[in-house]
């Protein structure tokens, strides 16, 4: 579905405070038609811009200053993407250009969400994350091996932790609905063997 | 081997392995609603995929429908937002999945609807595309938060495909202290432990303080997990649980209800059961609780002051110093309601405590019920009045001033207290600075006009 995540090499973002929630990633008020685009003008509207409902610059928020408006990669503490469920907020990442987000840790469905739209969301302890984060506020490139589950900067490198199957819909681009169609027997066979155990499950079908 | 709660729910869901370290997971039940369940049904149909199973998927509007006594059907309180309920419902209507529309008699927050009508059971699989669905769990369901996408794919193919996260087991011992609710338990948890303290994990909440708190305190500390960081929250189903969800319109007919509380009564940990991590807490040592800055984690006892390690960030946001008492800090908003405070063992709470007085002057003060059986319940019992005698405006159900969508709102700079989940940086309303508490800290706050001890506040009198 989406495009398959290698390797990216680029200026990072650093954003390097915790618990930064969905609400800031996209706030409500900026998702205004139901529809997965349209969404990356609104992303940290309440940070990027300099008051509510305006597009104008907030001069001094890292987003708007370059080379850092062109990065990739974006870099922040713990629990990043906690908060209301809403995958606006990895569709306005996505849209805006981020590949890659390099975090202590995430929100457990904010991170569900990134891997099935082609964004990398790597956790890192907060040691290699500091310094990581220290290098790349310099301005230098910084890169994310996803094969090889790496982040390298200057001379360091780092390997994270990936679930296999977030990997695999990053690597290939997958289509996970697809792949579990594919399985439709099993499912079928199941729901028979359920409806025999729970049939006040199956409303429609319990007759 | 002894098994968990939640071990027993994975592997009665469980159809195979997906391969990757992956389940795949049956889904029982998909709830929906127009803010991000309009644009799963959307995508779905541009992807030429079908629902597999209609039956078994509903769509409840309840986002940003406007929270105006007397609204109409396709009024929003966002600017723009009528396209969410009117596209939403048109394409609910085309699948032929249960539709819940805004002026339908048992329309309300999700999480407050599932469990009144019976959509939400013991045993039973239930996701959303809403953090707060972790609040069913409290009925010993197996219900998480999901993204749109993975709606999709519940609802296309009746199942997610995901890893079994970790588990955690917290066991709170002892009674609370009158006056001290589920959320002020809450808070504690968050405030002791962080906003990431949860680690992804599904949490078993037990314990004498659980066993004893009724079936809406025990949906609004499950509600809570996910402001923990948490996968989902659990609660082992008893006689409470089984008495809430028999004769609801989607709960088992009498035919198989034999059947089905005898499933039931197998959803329990085994003694000795293995978690992942473990957290004890003495209930006697929970507080009225308020928080003071833009993460659920910046909370502390009513009576603490603000921490000389307080981020600058979350400071110069809620207008606070370090050291500041929040008792006595000015208000000039309060709000009842939301998934997490919305209920009527909330909005009675709240009564009991407004009876007799009246909201400070230069407060604004909002009760919304969360859903239409709360409101009718509560108008049945004469709340309403004691809550409009008291100065608050009293809504239409919905999330309402929850989280701000556009639209009407406290002004920028507005100190509000507040009975939701998120005092989130603009959560409800352009710089307006949310405190979250119980609904009876709510009602005690609002009359004083100031943050206020639930336990020992004295009211303004009028015209001294």
């Amino acid at each position: 579905m989406s495009e398959p995540f290698r390797t990216l090499t680029s200026h990072a973002v650093t954003l390097m405070i915790d618990n930064v929630d969905t609400d800031q990633i996209i706030p409500s008020r900026e998702m205004k038609t139901v529809s997965r685009a349209g969404l990356a003008d609104g992303l940290f509207a309440g940070w990027r811009y300099n008051a509510p409902g305006t597009r104008e610059i907030e001069t001094g928020f890292i987003l708007n200053e370059p080379p850092f408006n062109e990065a990739k990669i974006l870099i922040s503490g713990s629990n990043f993407g906690c908060g209301s469920s809403r995958e606006h907020a990895v569709w306005a990442l996505a849209e805006y250009g981020f590949r890659a987000i390099i975090a202590v840790s995430f929100g457990s469905i904010f991170r569900a969400n990134c891997a099935r739209n082609g964004l990398l969301a790597v956790a890192l302890p907060e040691d290699h994350l500091e310094a990581v984060a220290t290098f790349a506020s310099g301005g230098d490139n910084i890169t994310v091996d996803l094969p090889d589950q790496a982040v390298s900067w200057g001379t360091s490198q780092a390997n994270f932790q990936m679930d296999a199957y977030e990997k695999r819909l990053l690597l290939e681009g997958l289509d996970p609905i697809g792949l579990t169609q594919s399985s439709q027997s099993l499912i079928d066979r199941f729901i028979a063997d359920d409806r025999a155990e729970r049939p006040w499950i199956y409303p429609q079908t319990a007759k | 081997m002894a098994e968990t709660l939640f071990d027993r729910l994975w592997q009665l869901h469980r159809i195979a392995d997906a391969g990757d370290g992956a389940d795949l997971i049956a889904i029982d039940r998909v709830m929906l609603h127009e803010r991000t369940g309009g644009v799963a049904l959307k995508s779905l149909g541009e992807a030429g995929r079908s629902v597999m199973d209609p039956s078994r998927v509903f769509a409840i509007m309840d986002h940003v429908v406007a929270f105006t006594s007397g609204r109409g059907r396709n009024d929003s309180r966002a600017p723009g937002g009528n396209v969410f309920i009117t596209e939403t419902r048109a394409m609910a209507r085309k699948t032929g999945i249960h539709l819940i529309d805004t002026d339908d008699a048992r329309q309300g927050i999700v999480h407050v609807v599932a469990p009144e009508l019976g959509i939400a059971l013991p045993g039973a699989s239930v996701v959303c595309p809403d953090s707060h669905t972790c609040s069913l769990g409290a009925l010993g369901a197996l219900a998480w938060g999901i993204g749109s996408s993975e709606a999709e794919h519940a609802m296309a193919t009746g199942t997610l495909r995901t890893r079994k996260p970790k588990q955690m087991r917290i066991v709170i011992h002892g009674t609370l202290s009158p006056h001290v609710t589920a959320k002020d338990l809450a808070l504690h948890l968050i405030a002791r432990h962080g906003a990431a303290g949860g680690q992804g994990m599904a949490i078993e909440f037990a314990g004498e303080a659980v066993n004893a708190l009724d079936m809406e305190a025990r949906l609004t500390l499950c509600n809570l997990a996910v402001e923990f960081a948490a996968f989902t929250a659990l609660i082992a189903p008893d006689k409470k649980t089984f008495e809430l969800v028999s004769g609801a319109p989607f709960a088992p007919r009498k035919r198989d209800m034999t059947a089905a509380m005898r499933h039931w009564s197998m959803l329990r940990t085994d003694e000795g059961a293995a978690f992942d991590a473990a957290i004890e807490i003495d209930a006697s040592d929970v507080a009225p609780m308020v928080s003071w800055g833009n993460s659920p984690e910046d909370s502390l006892p009513v009576s603490g002051v603000v921490p000389a390690d307080a981020k600058a960030k979350a400071l110069d946001y809620m207008g606070l110093a370090p050291g500041d008492s929040l008792i006595g800090k000015p208000v000039k908003g309060a709000f009842i309601g939301s998934c997490t405070n919305g209920r009527l063992s909330d909005l009675r709470a709240a009564a009991a405590i407004l009876q007799g007085h009246s909201v400070a002057p230069g407060v604004r003060a909002v009760c919304v019920p969360g859903s239409q059986a709360v409101l009718a319940q509560a108008e049945a019992e004469g709340l309403d009045a004691v809550f409009k005698q008291a100065g608050f405006e009293w809504g239409a159900p919905g999330c309402a001033m929850c989280f701000y969508a556009g639209g009407d709102t406290f002004p920028p700079g507005t100190r509000v207290i507040s009975s939701t989940n998120r005092n989130f940086e603009g959560r409800q309303g352009p710089g307006v600075r949310t405190h979250l508490a119980s609904p009876a800290t709510v009602a005690a706050s609002a009359i004083v006009g100031r943050i206020a001890d639930v336990r020992t506040f004295e009211p303004v009198l009028e015209g001294v």
